[in-house]
C-alpha cells in the first residue's frame, strides 16, 4: 500500500559539491539500465528525492496498517479473520523493507529510524492522504484492499524499473503481495455486492466516501495545483515512468468498469470516457483539501498519528532495555 | 476405550468420548482465539517495526489453529464453526480466564497503553502450556485431533522461541524492565492456574486417551520448564484468583473481547460475509 505524494517543503541538507564527470558518469548508467546501488555515487537532489520517496512510502505503510487494523479484531468469520491478519501483517513488513533502504541512504547524514519516527510525529514526515481517513464499517476494509490497494498496485508496477537497486528489488516483493491484497480486497467486495441490502449499503456508501480520496490518491496532475510536484525529478532519474495523471487514467481504465459491472456507482455523475480525447473525465476533487490532508490535517490524522505516538512512549522502556546490553541467548 | 477413533462419524457414537472429545476441543479451540484476538489488538503498537511483523505473524497462525479446532467441533456435530467462534456466550466459552485479560489501559481503537510486559509474560507462560498440551494430544485417540496436534506442533517452536527470548532480554536487561516482568509474573502466578486444567471431564479425557498425559503432570511440566527461564519464581502455589475459565467462569474482559471480536457478525447474523 502506498504512494508517493508530492509536496512542497522538501528540506535541503547536507551540500555535496556537484562532480561533473561523476553526474555524467551516473547519468550514463541510468540511462543503460544500470542499477545503482546503496554505495554508490549519487547526485545529491537524487538522494534527497529517494530518501523523500522511500521513507513516505515506508511510513505510509507503517500508518497504512492503522485504518485497515481497526477492522482486524473484527472480521466477521474466521476466514475473514485469517485473510485480514495476513494482509495487514504483509503491510508492516513492506514498512520494515523499505525502511531497511531508507536507512542506507540516510547514513551519511547521520539520521536513523528514530528520526523518521520523529519527523512523522512531528508532522515533518508525510504519509499518504488515503491513511488519514476515517474507516466506518467493515466495507471499508474491502474498499481499502480493493481499490486503495489497486491504485498502490499501479504507482508501484511504474517503478518496477526504478534506478536505485534496493528500492527496485523492494518493489519486486511488494508488489506480488499486493496483488494478493487486492484480491483479498475484492473478495469481501464481491461477498457483500452479492449479500442483502444492508451489505450493499454499506458498499455503496463506502465507495461514495473513499471516492476523493482515491482521485487524490495520486497526486495533482501538475505542480501549480500544489505549489511543488517532484514528478519532473523522479522522470528525470527514472524513478518512475509516468506522470500523476498518466496513472490516475490508467486506475479509472482498469477499475470503472469493475465498479459499474458490479451495479455500484461513483459520486460523480459527470464521469465518462472521451474517445475522441482517449481519457476519463471527471470532477476534479478538492486539491485545497488534498493539501491540508497530507500536511497532517485530514479527518483521521490527529487520532493516528496519537496512537503511533502513544505506541512509542509507551514502548520506550523496551526500547531502553534492548538497548542496554547485548544479551546472548 | 483406548483404541484409535479414525473419524467424527465414529466419535459420535460414544456418547462419553464425544463429550470429553468436544470439551477438549472448546479448551483448546477458545484458548487460541482469545490469545489470538488480543494479539491482533496489538497490531502496530509494538515496540518496533520488526516485533510487529513477528507478533503479527505469530497471531495470525494462532487463530489459525483456533479455527482448525472450530472445523472439528463443526464435524462432530457441534455447530458451524464461525458461530462457535463468534456467537457462543460468555459461560459457554472454556478458555482459561488469564487468556481473556485485557492488554492494558485503553482500547486499540483509543488511548491504547498496552504493556508490553504483560504481552511477554503472557505469551511466553502461554506457548509454553501449548507445548506441553499438544504434545499430550500428538497421540490422541481421536486421530484427527492427533493430526493437527502434530500439524500445529511443527510451528509452534518458532512462537514459543520468540516469547522466551523476549522473556530473557527482558528479565536480564534494565531494572524498570526487570521490575515490569517480575510484576507481571507475579500477577500470573495469581491467575494462571485454571489454564493449566482440563476442567470437570479431566478424568474422562484422561481415560479415554484423548490427552496422553493428566493435568497434574501438565502442571509438573510447565512448572519445571518456566523455573529453567524465570529469574525468580513467586512464593506460594499458582492461583485462579477469578475463578475457572475451563467451568465457564470469566471476567468483563471476557465480554469486551466477544463484543468486539463479533461485532461486524452480529450486525447481521443471516448475511454471507
Amino acid at each position: 500500500m502506498y504512494n508517493y505524494v508530492e509536496d512542497g517543503d522538501s528540506k535541503t541538507t547536507a551540500y555535496v559539491e556537484h562532480d561533473q564527470a561523476k553526474y555524467d558518469a551516473f547519468m550514463a548508467r541510468i540511462e543503460a539500465g544500470d542499477k545503482i546501488e546503496a554505495d554508490d555515487w549519487m547526485p545529491e537532489d537524487y538522494r534527497q528525492a529517494l530518501i523523500k520517496l522511500i521513507s513516505m512510502h515506508g511510513i505510509s505503510e507503517i500508518m497504512g496498517a492503522l485504518p485497515e487494523k481497526e477492522w482486524v479484531p473484527k472480521a466477521p468469520t474466521l476466514r475473514r479473520k485469517l485473510g485480514i491478519m495476513a494482509k495487514v501483517q504483509d503491510e508492516m513488513g513492506h514498512g520494515q523493507l523499505l525502511l531497511r533502504v531508507a536507512e542506507d541512504l540516510m547514513k551519511p547524514y547521520g539520521k536513523t529510524r528514530e528520526n523518521l519516527m520523529e519527523d512523522l510525529l512531528n508532522k515533518d514526515l508525510k504519509f499518504h492522504n488515503v491513511f488519514h481517513m476515517p474507516t466506518k464499517t467493515w466495507a471499508d476494509a474491502g474498499m481499502v484492499g480493493w481499490l486503495v490497494d489497486g491504485a498502490a498496485i499501479i504507482s508501484q508496477t511504474n517503478m518496477l524499473d526504478a534506478s536505485y537497486g534496493p528500492y527496485q528489488r523492494a518493489l519486486q516483493r511488494i508488489c506480488q503481495e499486493e496483488v494478493f491484497h487486492a484480491q483479498h480486497g475484492e473478495s469481501i467486495i464481491m461477498a457483500l455486492a452479492e449479500g442483502n441490502d444492508y451489505q450493499r449499503d454499506i458498499l455503496q456508501e463506502s465507495l461514495n466516501r473513499w471516492w476523493p480520496s482515491l482521485l487524490m490518491f495520486f497526486g495533482p496532475a501538475s505542480a501549480e495545483t500544489t505549489g511543488s510536484s517532484k514528478q519532473d525529478i523522479m522522470i528525470k532519474y527514472k524513478i518512475r515512468k509516468s506522470t500523476n495523471e498518466e496513472l490516475r487514467q490508467a486506475f479509472l481504465s482498469k477499475y470503472m468498469p469493475r465498479v459499474f459491472s458490479l451495479g455500484l456507482t461513483v459520486p460523480d455523475e459527470t464521469i465518462h470516457y472521451d474517445e475522441n480525447e482517449e481519457k476519463w473525465i471527471y470532477k476534479q476533487p478538492d486539491w485545497e483539501e488534498f493539501k491540508q490532508i497530507i500536511r497532517g490535517n485530514g479527518p483521521r490524522s490527529k487520532e493516528r498519528l496519537r496512537i503511533r505516538e502513544i505506541a512509542y512512549e509507551n514502548n520506550r522502556w523496551v526500547r531502553q532495555a534492548l538497548a542496554t546490553e547485548p544479551v546472548g541467548v | 476405550m483406548s483404541k484409535l477413533i479414525e473419524t467424527a462419524e465414529l466419535a459420535k457414537q460414544d456418547a462419553t468420548y464425544l463429550q470429553a472429545l468436544k470439551e477438549l476441543l472448546f479448551q483448546l479451540a477458545d484458548d487460541d482465539l482469545l490469545i489470538a484476538f488480543r494479539g491482533s489488538e496489538w497490531l502496530g503498537l509494538a515496540p518496533h517495526v520488526e516485533e510487529d511483523v513477528a507478533y503479527s505473524s505469530i497471531t495470525q497462525n494462532t487463530m489459525g489453529h483456533a479455527a482448525m479446532y472450530y472445523n472439528l467441533l463443526e464435524e462432530l456435530g457441534a455447530g458451524e464453526a464461525d458461530i462457535l467462534a463468534h456467537g457462543r456466550k460468555p459461560e459457554e466459552r472454556r478458555n482459561g480466564i488469564y487468556l481473556e485479560k485485557r492488554n492494558g489501559e485503553g482500547t486499540y481503537l483509543d488511548e491504547p497503553y498496552y504493556d508490553w510486559a504483560l504481552a511477554v509474560v503472557r505469551n511466553y507462560f502461554y506457548e509454553t502450556f501449548k507445548k506441553i498440551k499438544l504434545e499430550a494430544i500428538a497421540t490422541s485417540s481421536y486421530k484427527p485431533l492427533a493430526n493437527v496436534a502434530r500439524k500445529v506442533l511443527m510451528e509452534h517452536p518458532y512462537h514459543l522461541a520468540h516469547w522466551k527470548l523476549w522473556m530473557k532480554q527482558l528479565g536480564s536487561s534494565s531494572e524498570e524492565a526487570k521490575k515490569r516482568i517480575q510484576d507481571r509474573i507475579n500477577e500470573a502466578w495469581a491467575e494462571f492456574a485454571d489454564v493449566l486444567e482440563l476442567g470437570s471431564l479431566a478424568n474422562d479425557m484422561r481415560s479415554l486417551n484423548l490427552v496422553m498425559i493428566g493435568e497434574e503432570e501438565m502442571k509438573d511440566k510447565w512448572l519445571e520448564e518456566i523455573q529453567s527461564v524465570l529469574v525468580e519464581i513467586p512464593v506460594g502455589p499458582l492461583g485462579k484468583k477469578y475463578g475457572s475459565g475451563r467451568n465457564g467462569e470469566h471476567t468483563m474482559d471476557l465480554e469486551q473481547a466477544l463484543n468486539t471480536l463479533a461485532e461486524v457478525y452480529n450486525s447481521d447474523k443471516t448475511a454471507a460475509w
